[in-house]
């Protein structure tokens, strides 16, 4: 068979089960397991979050849930003397200082870490790979550990009264308890960050560096002039989920400050939502908090790539 | 910056070039020591009497088992059971995630249908929707199914996620179609092509989506604690935060959980290390 004869048959036989796949059931077989979950547990709560956050909805008293409109949304939003909105606000603020507290270390140290082991010398990867490892644990043994690290009478407490530093109750005051959280949020999570900024260091030319190193630019202008504005993609991605991450706060401050945190003003709103849904079975209001709390999400993500997108055009 | 440095003065006298090598190992070691201290301290935690556990020794003076012999024994505390809810959850979700979503990303990926464009702009769209907010309407349906203290309540709601559909499409997407083509003119149908050809070439991006999973399912505190408040039914990470509550300055036992918590992962961790970091940059910068 010549080869000109051999590329038709191939291509009529293409073409024919080109058509045979496409009066086939097969392609919604493949995807109907995935859209029945799909269905299930992401396009239909979407749609359900909003309807019961229409209503005074205790799961444990079916026979009463009367509709109430936006009343839930009154609550948070406008209802100053509402329980909800004094707690809602707390708790949000108490997530807004922990974000101010925790994405500047866990971007711009991350940034760091990646540059100083951006470098072919021994013993890089066992290095890499020791800042990463508390990554992979849960944020249970992430939280319980350092939990034990900053207890009155642990480890660091001991320390600091050895330096001759007064005892502070690090899980039971502020600024020591947000502190103690952060800490152990860098130690979870930076290597996650650390490992992203690496790989697109890896992919900055190393020609750029030798061209700037010829016209005189010493390590630091580099890093200014070459480095940071080629990452500027990486740098809006992973300061965008390092804002989501640390607004989903919820296991570090749960376990260390545990049923204290709202007395210490470390609890978050992920906290709160669980507390007024799960735990008091207002299910209607926690709904109502989710969807206020998505949807601010929702508008600093979308700023966060228009403002920082913009200036990468330029 | 330092490694900058370091390219620039290896021209220069060798001593510049020592002096700066030594500054970064000593850097790099100071940091290396506030990710691995901690780690070391719940170990020799763990295997120190309770008397001893508020001493800041690293090596237990009189190491013992007694910790880890103590939860595993305590009949308030199944342990075991823990670890056997987490093994058994974590495996089941992984493999119907890998089951699931290589099927649906097949689909997406290679082949024409009305209404997979829609449907695929659909399962995009979720990407950037936050979790929490379908956190209390799966929790009312999971109810509602009486699945709250089983395995299927934590498994079921985790099958909708679409990263590993998105993951996968992208993988199908880079193969060659000419392997497939071959197998269709060999009279293979979609399924034997499918399992025989497509799902072979992609073993190593569906290791990689497994590991994710399997370390994500293994990890996952929030939605377990909500769904399993039965101790028996609860996960290791779960158990472990109630076991706080249990021995609240106990922290030799404490720390025996969270050691047998943390071994599995960080074993699985330890194997899989380079695979893992490179696979997640690669995710990471994709997504």
């Amino acid at each position: 068979m010549s080869q000109s004869q051999s590329a038709q048959a191939r291509s009529a036989a293409v073409a024919s089960t080109n058509k045979r796949r496409r009066w086939s059931w097969a392609p919604y077989l493949f995807i109907l397991p995935h859209l029945l979950f799909f269905t299930a547990f992401l396009a239909y709560p979407f749609f359900y979050g909003i309807y019961i956050s229409l209503f005074n909805f205790d799961f444990l008293r079916p026979e009463y849930r009367p509709f109430v409109g936006l009343e839930n949304y009154a609550n948070l939003l406008v209802n100053r003397n509402s329980i909800q909105f004094t707690d809602f606000w707390r708790s949000l603020g108490n997530t807004g200082v922990f974000l101010l507290y925790s994405v500047p270390p866990l971007v711009i140290l991350a940034l760091l870490l990646a540059v100083l082991l951006n470098g072919k010398y021994p013993g890089r990867n066992l290095f890499r790979g020791l800042f990463f490892a508390p990554y992979a644990l849960s944020v249970t043994v992430a939280a319980v550990l350092w939990r034990w690290l900053f207890e009155q009478g642990g480890l660091i407490d001991t320390w600091m009264i050895n330096l001759g530093l007064s005892s502070v109750s690090w899980l039971g005051s502020q600024p020591w308890a947000w502190l103690a959280i952060t800490i152990c949020t860098i130690w979870w999570t930076i290597g996650f960050n650390t490992v992203i900024f690496l790989a697109a260091l890896q992919d900055i030319s190393e020609s750029l560096y030798e061209a700037a190193a010829i016209d005189g630019a010493n390590a630091v202008q580099q890093f200014f002039s070459i480095t940071i504005p080629l990452l500027r993609p990486v740098l809006i991605f992973v300061l965008t989920i390092t804002v989501l991450a640390s607004a989903n706060l919820f296991g570090q401050s749960h376990i260390m400050t545990g049923a204290q945190s709202t007395v210490i003003g470390t609890e978050s709103i992920i906290q709160r939502i669980y507390s007024e849904g799960i735990l008091q079975n207002r299910m209607g209001s926690a709904a109502a908090m989710s969807i206020l709390v998505a949807a601010m999400l929702l508008i600093i993500t979308t700023i966060n790539f228009r403002i920082f997108g913009s200036t990468e055009q330029q | 910056m330092a490694t900058r440095t370091l390219k620039g003065s290896q021209s220069g006298p060798a001593g510049v070039s020592l002096l700066s090598r030594v500054i970064l190992y000593l850097v790099l070691i100071i940091i290396g020591a506030f990710f691995l201290l901690p780690l070391l301290w719940m170990l020799s935690t763990s295997f120190k009497p309770f008397i001893e556990t508020l001493q800041p020794t690293w090596i237990p003076q009189e190491p013992t088992f007694e910790n880890f012999a103590n939860i595993f024994n305590d009949p308030s505390i199944p342990m075991l059971r823990w670890f056997l809810n987490s093994l058994a959850i974590a495996t089941m979700f992984t493999t119907l995630v890998v089951l699931l979503d290589s099927l649906a990303a097949y689909a997406y990926a290679r082949m024409e249908f009305p209404g997979r464009d829609a449907l695929f702009g659909l399962l995009l769209a979720t990407l950037v929707m936050p979790g929490i907010m379908f956190v209390v309407p799966n929790y009312i349906t999971i109810a509602r199914l009486g699945w709250i203290d089983s395995y299927w309540g934590v498994i079921a709601p985790g099958l909708s996620g679409v990263f590993g559909v998105f993951f996968l499409r992208q993988f199908f997407q880079s193969i060659p179609r000419e392997l497939e083509e071959a197998a269709y003119i060999d009279g293979a149908g979609v399924w034997t092509t499918f399992f025989q050809v497509a799902l072979p070439l992609a073993r190593g991006a569906i290791a990689t989506l497994a590991i994710i999973t399997f370390l994500g399912s293994w990890n996952d505190f929030l939605w377990p604690l909500l769904i399993l408040n039965d101790r028996t039914m609860q996960t290791l990470p779960v158990g472990l935060a109630t076991l706080q509550g249990q021995y609240t300055f106990d922290y030799g036992k404490l720390m025996a959980g969270a050691v047998v918590t943390a071994t599995p992962v960080l074993i699985i961790y330890v194997f899989l290390q380079r695979f893992i970091i490179q696979n997640v940059a690669m995710t990471g910068l994709k997504g």
